[in-house]
């Protein structure tokens, strides 16, 4: 049924197999991903991973051989391993909807959420949304090295270890001496210690080099971090985020051009019925959850129930089609939800 | 019915339990053959013995097929998802110290902190063109320890035995390892990260907290708990 109204807005059905091969999700998620997905083996296709999600199989299903633009809508089972909580389900349905589209990311985008609203109408739930597009514009253009934005683009997503690199970056960290002794030295360092292993003396000395260049690189400036810091606390509703935000963008000019796509997106969404006045914008929102969403995401919580993940969420991933496109790419937004928990807050309502 | 207590079934860490035992009045001795995985206890009645691996105890204390067990820390957090729901700790026996550390080759000289290392998995990805491999028996521990950290680009592989050699065959990188000293770590020209440091171990008496307890598994175990009590 749910699926149906997605069929409805235009979406062909599609159906990805049970066992995905784990090379790709290991390559996208890393190892945090065998703490969440069943992993089994045969000898002929090596390891396999019951699937943890459509996302990842639907894009590379449509890389293959899509049409442009498309849309598509599925429903099945997904499996989450759960190490630590025995009351969450390891086996659930999943009813999703996706966007490939090169025209008009803010009309994708409030399509998007405009239908996932729709179907969650009634429900006592609070949306959320956030972009993490505004937070890697923000860090892009740093007025620092190239190598630290790169280091801190990649931890976008890992909040604790950002917040260390930022620290290190902005001179806050304190220095260790082993650390001091290193960089105060110059010339190759041989040492006594043996060389051992796959990573050579030569990608140490290489390191190393790189750490000596960077203790020259001028700390990154406090009126920066502290607008970047400002930036990532935004919580707000829509209109007052982005009127906080553009006073933000005062000190960080690399945000305005995402600021504006977020108005773009704003007022799509206004034009599709979505009350933006009382919606919530949180400028870190997305940061936590799996690490391909790159503009636009949002998530429906039940309140009365923190125990209790997104009833439905989804975003925009066009970095993902990139890296499973083999050279190919397009601008992809889509979203998830979950019946069996709507049935369960439907059912308290009755 | 009796209370039953699971110990390691060979080494030190059976002696050093018994020992332990003993001097808390009660006496724990395998009966019949050497062979034989199960003994007799002196001073608590209703209480029996069973012999079983270390790494078997977790998992006996979980199912509720021993109600008491003496294993590491380590093995317990590693093997039981929330450990502190299905067994508590009773006492912390003073041996069998043990810490679950992260080492690296001691040359990596560019390497003390997650940070570095975090860094440095990032790099070898892109030189070796795969993830730095951890060679390890402890997944969940280390993976939670590291997820925790955000330490990204790593690769856990698996090591029963002779971990620390993994480095110098080069099917890993870098180990994550039981040490007590450190001594093997040196000598392996390893080192350890200064804030590498996953879990501190010890043997350990535990209580299943799934066990069913009747009223002679009761006597019994607050006739032993008032043993432990007094001596302590």
């Amino acid at each position: 049924m749910l699926r149906v109204q997605f069929e409805a807005a235009g979406a062909q059905v599609v159906d990805t197999p049970l066992l995905q091969p784990a090379g790709t999700l290991l390559d996208l998620y890393g190892e945090d991903i065998r703490a969440r997905a069943y992993v089994t083996t045969d000898a002929l296709r090596g390891e396999q991973m019951l699937r943890p999600d459509f996302t990842v199989p639907v894009v590379e299903a449509h890389m293959r051989h899509g049409a442009e633009p498309a849309r598509y809508t599925y429903s099945g089972e997904v499996f989450r391993r759960q190490e630590l909580d025995p009351d969450r389900p390891n086996e659930y349905l999943q009813v999703g909807y996706e966007v490939f589209e090169r025209k008009d990311a803010a009309a994708a985008d409030a399509e998007v959420f405009a239908l996932f609203a729709l179907q969650v109408r009634g429900l006592p739930l609070r949306a959320a949304t956030g972009d993490i597009g505004i937070l890697m514009a923000a860090v892009l253009g740093l007025n620092t090295t190239e190598k630290r934005k790169a280091a801190l683009m990649r931890h976008i997503w890992r909040p604790r270890r950002f917040r260390a690199l930022l620290d290190r970056f902005a001179g806050r960290a304190s220095v260790p001496e082993n650390r001091k002794k290193l960089l105060e030295t110059e010339g190759d360092l041989t040492g006594s210690a043996v060389e051992l292993g796959k990573r050579r003396a030569a990608e140490v000395q290489a390191r190393v080099d790189a750490l000596r260049e960077d203790a020259k690189a001028p700390p990154i400036a406090e009126k920066e971090l502290l607008a970047l810091e400002a930036l990532m606390a935004v919580r707000e509703t829509v209109p007052y985020a982005a009127e906080q935000m553009r006073d933000i963008a005062v000190d960080l000019p690399q945000i305005n051009l995402a600021l504006d796509r977020l108005d773009e997106r704003t007022a799509a969404m206004k034009a599709r019925g979505v009350d933006v006045e009382t919606l919530d914008f949180e400028a870190s929102y997305g940061r936590t959850s799996m690490e391909y969403y790159d503009g636009f995401v949002f998530g429906f919580y039940a309140e009365a129930r923190p125990d209790l993940p997104p009833i439905a969420s989804g975003g925009r991933y066009d970095a993902l089609t990139r890296r499973l496109g083999d050279g190919e790419e397009i601008p992809a937004v889509g979203g998830v939800l979950r019946p069996d928990l709507m049935l369960e807050l439907e059912e308290v309502r009755a | 019915m009796s209370l039953k207590l699971g110990v390691p079934s060979k080494g030190r860490l059976m002696e050093k339990t018994i020992d332990w035992f003993a001097k808390r009045g009660v006496t724990l001795s395998r009966t019949g053959s050497d062979r034989e995985y199960a003994g007799a206890v002196e001073g608590v009645s209703n209480m029996e013995l069973v012999l079983l691996s270390a790494g078997e105890i977790p998992r006996e204390l979980a199912a509720g097929r021993i109600h008491l067990g003496v294993t590491g820390t380590d093995l317990v957090q590693e093997k039981l998802p929330r450990f502190e729901q299905q067994v508590e700790s009773l006492a912390e026996l003073g041996f069998g110290h043990a810490d679950l550390i992260l080492a690296v080759p001691q040359f990596w000289i560019d390497v003390d902190t997650l940070d570095d290392l975090d860094a440095v998995a990032s790099a070898f990805r892109t030189e070796h063109g795969h993830r730095l491999r951890i060679a390890t028996k402890y997944h969940r521990l280390v993976r939670e320890f590291l997820t925790d950290a955000g330490v990204a680009d790593y690769k856990l592989v698996d090591s029963q035995g002779a971990t620390e050699g993994t480095v110098k065959n080069e099917t890993a990188e870098m180990v994550a390892d039981i040490t007590s000293t450190g001594e093997t770590l040196r000598a392996n020209h390893l080192k350890l990260l200064a804030d590498g440091l996953v879990l501190k171990s010890q043997a350990t008496l535990w209580r299943s907290r799934v066990a069913k307890y009747g009223a002679y598994e009761k006597a019994a175990l607050n006739t032993l708990l008032d043993l432990l009590e007094h001596r302590n």
